[in-house]
Parts: structure tokens; sequence; C-alpha cells
């Protein structure tokens, strides 16, 4: 065998080995119900889990309150199982919240409580506004 | 009135750039498939028109996108998105690139320029090389054009030159189609940083030198030239290393200034996608200055070389196509164009790897084994490790490709990356970067002679002698106990160490070639300073009080943030530090003004003086002044002092950003030679809360009379009957009056200006507020019969602002080897640009 053939070997162990580890760490997208039942296993690890917020029959959200010295908040997210689970947020309603058509949050589960320790907010972006703004 | 002509003046330059990159491409390729001389220099004439003009449109684009921006026609839909009237000039700029369409166009500026630039010193390259660069341009092109196919009905591009109604489905529109919205939504007020104004061409032109490089291998392996591309394709594969890695570095100075998460690097996936290319590109640059020196490499040259172009174009894919919607804080949006990028990487990848394939066979290789003692083992092993390091980010990046591509065929993947991404991809990282380092490093002793076993240890002696005897200073001073920090500082130090080495000969011989060893320097004291940076930032506003700032709070909040009430100071890292209060800024000139010295009007971007204000000791604004200010930015001025002297005076910001999710603060940082100290606001009071304030005190005071509020002396300086008053309209029977009021504060008098109105035969009162003191005056009643005057006096908690403060050691390691890093750049990329002209003219 070729010394080359020897460090491409090696090469290409290196990769598998950084896949594997890759694929292990990874978190993952899954649902509350999946989320729950991973934090009751005694998985540590944070995961992804992405919803809408609750809103009642008039389209209003619902369930969305800031603590009284506004430095922190819990809303009510509903995955794509239609679970509904309360989430707290260590930090003030981020002001587009409410508009927001899908919210990811990243974090895990404290007893019945999700804690999230990041938010992503998918909001219409400036070219699906179909609305000016008022401020004309 | 709608502009019409300029938006469409812009729109046919779209289509004629479009149109003239195809013809240029078919006019080089006409010339290179050429049978005789005469008839090749015919079509190269054609192609070469043809590219001005391409190159004229491409400006043309530009010059009117701007007129569009500049004037502040809102009827356009990216003046309106993208600005407002109150932009000044260098950030209408910014707004040029604020939209996808135009940083394309940045984009296809840079392609035109350096097209032209290689049009004219290729003489050999020019047709095969100018298709490479005009078929990109078309594909880019077509990202902006904005048309419709006829017949398919397929939109292709999208053009920066719709108007707003045609964006926008606003019911306005249908009632009056030639609405013009009055304002622009303005510029992101994040992005309107100096930084952000250099920072995007700067990486657009690293983009596009990337190209260069992709053209000659493609160029040389259609033409069978295969050995021959290497030489003009290096100084732009250095020159593309250099400003990609200026690029990527100012955008991480950004980030160190403007946000908060408290570094220059957060391993988000926008970062990544450049950061991987980048480290491909410099691995490309060695293969091929091995093979110049041993003919050793060819073939992986150009798979690094092919790679790297397409990295760039996958990289602007994962950006742009919103495909990594829910994997970024950035905001994506999607044009629409996702298709028409998979399509466009596809097609260079595709004719790419088509290429080497075919021509694999044909590639001349080196059938000599390469030698442990050859610096071409090290050089390739060091390539290799960058390549690999860049595959350990580039996976995790690509997990919402995986996802979606695994989905195709039918696996349910539901990948993400890691929550706490900075850890994640920083301890694999390290290892990396010490294994690369380590084979720099003693790659260096291979660089100047041929070395066997007894030459090398003879060499290696001192310099290694050196890197341990800095080592142990450096564990014994910093008190590094981490075995992966332990072996990248000692990594850092002996690249440093080896590569000064090879400098020191290097300078006595030929001061021109110094630039590989000075970048290999650049790189070690990058990386040393990386590692105190981050591996030993410290937080040190620890809060020993024992008092919890809130219960609300998690513990570790309470623990690592100082609350600071106004004026009343504390004790941090070494320095009393005290808040001061709250400032904003000027939109013209600079300094801060004091919000207690300014009532806001009705519009919120003007304040009018309250007294006469000082800044940096002269008088800017007098009492009665209208100042224009940018209300969206607050500062917070904290003191610091040492030893009763003032060592800094820092302004943390907060600002009220609807595009990044609401509030957002930025640092501000007190730099010393040997640390920073990175302050940023973490909690403040709720601006738009009403305060609570306790039960209103009434007391009777003549004009002139001292009492006092709240603890302070105040006084009655004057009362004045007004003529008019904002928001009220007063008719002959109504009466108007207000009173004047000093307050002396521990440093300086305030001024509160509290109205009594009696209008239609009922008072009212309009209070006035001297937030720094927490106080709130009211003329309650005036009493003509004794002349006194009833002052309600209210109080709420006095200001307060919580912060976390960072140390930051040895930061300036860090720029300082960037610096250097850059200077090694340009200097080989200087000595291989002679080279190559020594060759064209030989």
């Amino acid at each position: 065998m070729k010394k080359s053939h020897i460090y491409i070997i090696l090469v290409i162990g290196i990769a598998i080995a950084i896949i594997i580890s890759t694929a292990g760490d990874a978190s993952t997208y899954v649902n509350f119900g999946q989320a729950y039942q991973m934090a009751a296993a005694g998985n540590k690890k944070s995961i992804h889990v992405v919803g809408e917020l609750k809103k009642d029959e008039h389209g209003q959200v619902t369930g969305l309150e800031e603590t009284p010295d506004h430095v922190s908040c819990t809303f009510i997210l509903v995955d794509d199982q239609q679970k509904e689970q309360k989430v707290f947020y260590n930090q003030p309603i981020p002001p587009d919240m409410t508009k927001s058509e899908k919210v990811v949050v990243i974090g895990k589960y404290q007893n019945d409580l999700f804690i999230a320790d990041k938010i992503l907010l998918k909001c219409p972006s400036k070219y699906q506004e179909q609305k000016l703004k008022a401020s004309l | 009135m709608i502009h019409y002509f300029i938006g469409n003046l812009g729109h046919a330059c779209v289509i004629a750039s479009f149109v003239s990159a195809l013809a240029a491409a078919f006019s080089y390729w006409k010339s290179n498939q050429a049978t005789n001389n005469l008839l090749a220099d015919e079509w190269r004439k054609t192609a070469r028109v043809s590219f001005w003009i391409h190159a004229a449109a491409v400006l043309g684009i530009g010059i009117a996108l701007f007129v569009i921006i500049g004037n502040h026609y809102f009827e356009y839909h990216y003046a309106y998105s993208y600005s407002d009237t109150k932009l000044q000039t260098y950030y209408l700029i910014s707004t040029f690139w604020n939209g996808q369409e135009g940083s394309f166009l940045l984009w296809m500026f840079w392609h035109a320029v350096l097209g032209l630039v290689l049009m004219y010193t290729q003489r050999n390259w020019e047709a095969p090389v100018m298709i490479v660069f005009t078929l990109v341009q078309a594909f880019l092109a077509s990202m902006i054009l904005g048309v419709v196919l006829p017949g398919i009905d397929l939109k292709l591009g999208s053009s920066p030159f719709i108007l707003l109604r045609e964006a926008m489905a606003d019911p306005i529109f249908q009632a009056n189609p030639n609405f013009i919205p009055s304002e622009g939504q303005g510029l992101n007020p994040l992005l309107q940083n100096y930084w952000m104004v250099i920072h995007p061409p700067t990486l657009f032109l690293g983009f596009a030198a990337t190209l260069v490089p992709f053209a000659f291998v493609v160029a040389g392996l259609w033409q069978r030239q295969y050995r021959d591309w290497i030489k003009p394709a290096l100084p732009w594969s250095l020159f593309a290393g250099a400003v990609l890695g200026l690029g990527i570095l100012m955008g991480g100075y950004w980030a160190y200034e403007t946000l908060n998460f408290g570094g220059y690097w957060n391993w988000d996936p926008v970062e990544n996608a450049v950061y991987v290319p980048w480290l491909v590109l410099v691995a490309s640059i060695h293969t091929m200055i091995t093979y110049k020196n041993s003919e050793t490499a060819l073939k992986a040259s150009m798979i690094l070389v092919v790679s790297v172009f397409i990295l760039i174009l996958y990289s602007t894919f994962l950006t742009r196509s919103g495909i990594l919607g829910d994997a970024s804080v950035h905001s994506f949006t999607d044009l629409g164009l996702s298709g028409q990028l998979f399509v466009y990487m596809m097609f260079f990848l595709l004719a790419a790897v088509a290429l080497l394939v075919i021509r694999w066979k044909e590639i001349p290789t080196s059938e000599k084994e390469i030698s442990v003692y050859s610096r071409e083992f090290w050089i390739f092993a060091g390539a290799t490790a960058l390549c690999l390091m860049g595959f350990q980010v580039l996976l995790p990046t690509s997990f919402p490709v995986i996802n979606k591509v695994l989905g195709l065929i039918g696996i349910d993947s539901k990948m993400a990356t890691p929550g706490n991404q900075v850890a994640y991809y920083s301890n694999i990282q390290i290892w990396f970067a010490i294994a690369v380092a380590l084979l720099s490093g003693t790659g260096q002793f291979f660089w100047w002679k041929r070395m066997d076993k007894s030459k090398l240890k003879a060499e290696m002696l001192a310099p290694v002698l050196i890197t341990l005897i800095l080592w142990a200073i450096v564990i014994a001073g910093a008190r590094i106990y981490q075995p992966s920090y332990l072996l990248l500082s000692l990594a850092g130090l002996y690249i440093i160490v080896s590569s000064a080495n090879v400098l020191r000969s290097v300078i006595k011989v030929n001061r021109s070639l110094a630039g590989g060893a000075l970048a290999h320097i650049g790189v070690g004291l990058m990386l040393v300073g990386i590692l105190f940076s981050a591996g030993y930032s410290r937080i040190v506003s620890l809060n020993n009080s024992g008092i919890a700032i809130s219960n609300d709070l998690p513990d570790d909040f309470n623990r690592e943030n100082l609350l600071l009430f106004l004026n009343e100071p504390r004790g941090m890292a070494g320095y009393d530090i005290e808040y001061k209060g709250e400032r904003i800024e000027p939109r013209s000139g600079s300094g801060y003004i004091k919000k207690n010295d300014v009532y806001w009007t009705d519009d919120l971007f003007r304040v009018v003086a309250k007294k006469d204000i000082l800044i940096n000791g002269n008088l800017r604004y007098r009492q009665g002044d209208t100042i224009e200010v940018r209300p969206e930015n607050t500062y917070y001025e904290i003191q610091m002092k040492k030893e009763g002297k003032l060592a800094a005076t820092l302004y943390p910001r907060t600002q009220i950003n609807p595009d990044m999710g609401g509030f957002l603060a930025s640092p501000d940082i007190k730099r010393n030679p040997d640390r920073d100290i990175y302050t940023h606001v973490s909690n403040m009071m709720n601006p738009q809360a009403e305060p609570d304030w306790r039960k209103q005190d009434d007391q009777r005071v003549k004009l002139g009379q001292e009492f006092f509020a709240n603890d302070y002396v105040a006084v009655m300086e004057s009362i004045s009957r007004l003529e008019e008053l904002e928001g009220v309209e007063l008719g002959a029977e109504d009466v108007a009056v207000k009173a004047r009021i000093r307050v002396e504060g521990e440093y300086e008098p305030f001024y509160a200006e509290p109205i009594f109105v009696i209008k239609d035969r009922t008072p009212g009162v309009i209070s006035s507020e001297i937030p720094d003191l927490g106080i709130r005056l009211t003329l309650v009643n005036i009493h003509p019969e004794t002349s006194e005057f009833t002052i309600g006096l209210s109080q709420r908690q006095k200001n307060w602002v919580v912060i976390k403060a960072v140390e930051k050691p040895f930061i300036n390691v860090l720029w300082l080897g960037t610096g250097v890093l850059m200077m090694g750049f340009f200097m080989a990329m200087i000595r291989r640009f002679r080279e190559f002209r020594q060759i064209s003219k030989a």
C-alpha cells in the first residue's frame, strides 16, 4: 500500500468521525410530546420546537403575558400536533411576536413548563406585507 | 407624480446587461472556436464591445437605483422599504445593498470590474476565461431581471425597479393608483453604522474575486492547459483570500461593536457560509503554491479551486433562498429566487465536475512518493486539515438542506444545530486550529532548505526551545489548565516563533518574499488573541451586594449584572463606576445630549432645548433651539473612575428596533492596551410603561422662594403667560401660564416647566418631569390674592439601569494578528502578480 493511500484512508476516517459526531450532537426539531418524553427520559439536550401562537376565534393571540416588571414573558405555543404548551422566555415580549407566523423555541422542559433560551420569529417579510405602514 | 422614466431606464439596463452578457459569451465562444486568427480577432472585438456594453449597463442599473434612493422616490418599492428622508448620504449608500436585489447588483458590479481588468491583462486566456465570467454575469443578471417569460408564465428574477403598487396590494392603490407615500420605512438602524457601509462591498469583492481562479481552472481544463492556469490564477486567489478575509473580519468587528452577544463571532449560519469557503480558499492557495514549486498536488488544486467557487454559490443559496429560515436569527427573505439560485449553483457545479471527470485521465500527475521530510507533505497535510475544519462547520450549517434532501427521498429527518452553537462549534474547531497551527508551524522549517532528519533536528532546536520557554511563561502567567487551551497556546506560539524564524532569514535574502511568513505570524497572533479574549473573558459586573436585582430574574442574571442607580457609584473591575443618566444623540455633529435638557415635540425626531446645552465644553445649542435627534437610540452615560480620576466615559446604547425583534442593546468598550472592558445594558426602565408615581404632595410657594423637592433644593424662577400651546387651541377667554422651576441636583441644576391652563373656564395642568431626579412637578393652582402658587410634587424610584460588563484580555492581539495576516496576504499577492507579469512579458 502506498503512503498516499494511507493518507486518503486517514482523511476519510476523520470525515466519517466528523459526520458521526455531528449527527450525534445535533439537536432536533420535535413536537412538544416528543420533547416531554425526552426530558422525562433524562435527556438534557436543548431542542427546537416549531409552532404557532395560540389564537382565539377572532384571530387574536391569547395567553401571551408579561411579568409585571416587563423582564420576562410566557406564552402558549401550539405545535403541529395541535398540542398546546406554556412556554417561559426570560426576555420581554419581542414587539413583532404577535405578528409572527411561526415561532421556533429552543430550550428544554423543566417539569411541565418549557423554558426557551432562544426564540426565532418568522415574520412576514417586507415583500409579503400587503399593507402600507401607518406612518404615511 | 410617479417618476416612471428612471425606473424604466433602470429596468432597460438590467435587460441590456443580461443580453449583452450572453452576447459577449457567444462572441467569445466563437472567437475561441475560430479556425483562423483573423476571424478570432473579429469575434473578440465583438465580444469586448459586448462586455463594455454589459459593464456600462451594470453601472447604469446602479445609477438608476441610486437616483431613486437618493431622491426619495417612494413610489418605488426599494426606496420605500429600505430608506427614508432622514438618512444621511452615506447610509443611503447602505440602502443600496440592503435589499437582495442590490446585493446581487453589487456582486455583478465587482464581476464587471474584474472582467474588464482580465480582458486586458490575459492575452492567452481572454476568450475561455471571459466565457465563464460572462455566463456567471448572465445568471446574476437573471436574478434581478424581473421578467415574466411569456407562454410558460415563469417569473425570472426580482427587479429592484418595481413600483410599490406592484409589490403591495394595499387598497389605497385601487382608490388612487398614483398614491405615493411621503416617507419610507427607513433602514434598519442597526445597519446605520460605518462598518455596514464598507463591509458589504468588501465581502462582495471577495466573493467576486473567487470567480477569477475558478474561471482559470475551467479554462485550463477546457483548453487542456492543465499546468499553465495556476500562474495567472494564483495572485487572484491571494487577492480573494485577503479581501474575503478582510470582509469577514469587518463583519466580526461590527458584531463586536454593535451586537451584545459579547463577541465577534457567533457561528451563525450566515457567518459560517463565508467562513467555510474562506478556509477552503486558503487551502487552495497552499496547494497551488505546492504545485508551482514541485509539480505535485495539481489535481487537488483543481478540485479545491472549483470547490471554493461552488461553496460561494452554495452560501448564497443558503442565505438567500430562505431555507435557513428556522435556523438563523438573521431575517431572510425569499424573493422566490430559490429555484433560480439552485439552477445557477447546479449549472456551475455540474459543468465543473463534468469537465474534471472528462479530463481526469489526461491531467498530469506526479508519481513521486511524498516524503515526510518534504515541505509538500506538510503543506498538503495543513491544507487537508483546513478542509476538514471547514467540513465540520459546513455539515451542521447544512442541516436544513440535508433535512430537505432526505425528505425528498422519503426519510423524515429533523436535525437542527445544537442549542448552544457557539460552544458546540468552538469546542471542535479549536482542535482543528491546533492541528493547522502545528502543521503549518512545522512546515515553516521546510520552506527554505531541503531537509533530512539530522538537519531538521538542528534547525528546529532553537525555535522549539524558544516556543517552550514562551509557553511556560504564558501558562504560568495566565494560569491555563484546560488541555485544549494549553495546546492551542502552544500551537499559536509555535507558529509565531517558527514563522518569525523564517521571516528573519527571508528578509536577508529578498524582502518581497516575506508575505508568507508574515501571514503565518498573523495567524498565530490571531489564535493567541482568540484564545485569551474568548477563553478567558471574565464577567466583571458581579453583583456583590447580596441583594438580587429582581426575584423574577434567574439567579445567574442576578449574580452577573450590576444595578446602577443614578449618581450612586459602585465598584467594578478596579474602577468606580457611576451611572450619569440617559442621553440622546443629535442627528448632526458628535456628542450626546442629556434627556433632561430637552423636551419632545410632537415630531418624534425634534426636541427643544430647555437650557443652553454644552457639548465637550462648547456651547452647541441655545435655550429654545430645536434639535434634530435620532429617537430610536438611547445612550446610558457611565463614568469609570480610577482613584478619583476619570478613566473613561462609556455610552452603551439601547435601540428600539422592530426589525431585530424589539429592543437591542449595543455595547460600549473601554479599550486598554491589554484588555477591553465591554459593557452593555442588560435591563432598563421600560420606556413605554408609565412609572409608578407615589402620591402627590402639594405645597404653596412664592416666586423666588426656595422649597424642597424630594430632598433637592428647588426654586420657582419665573412665570410667564403663553400665547400658544402645542396641542391646545387657546380662545380669547383662555389662559395658559408656564412656570420655570430650577432644581439643584447633585452636580448641576435641572429645569422643570409645568403648565397651568384655563380653557373654557376649566382648569387643567401639564406636568413636567425631571427624569434624572425621579420627580414630577405640577403647577396645581395659582392664587393671585396671595401671589402664591401651589406646586405638586410626585416622586418615583430614581432612574436606574442594569449593566453587564465583560473583560476581554488581549483582544488587541487578535486585531494586531488580523492586520499582520492582511499585510502578509497583500505582500504575497504583489509578489505573485510580479511573477505573472514577468512570465507574460517573456
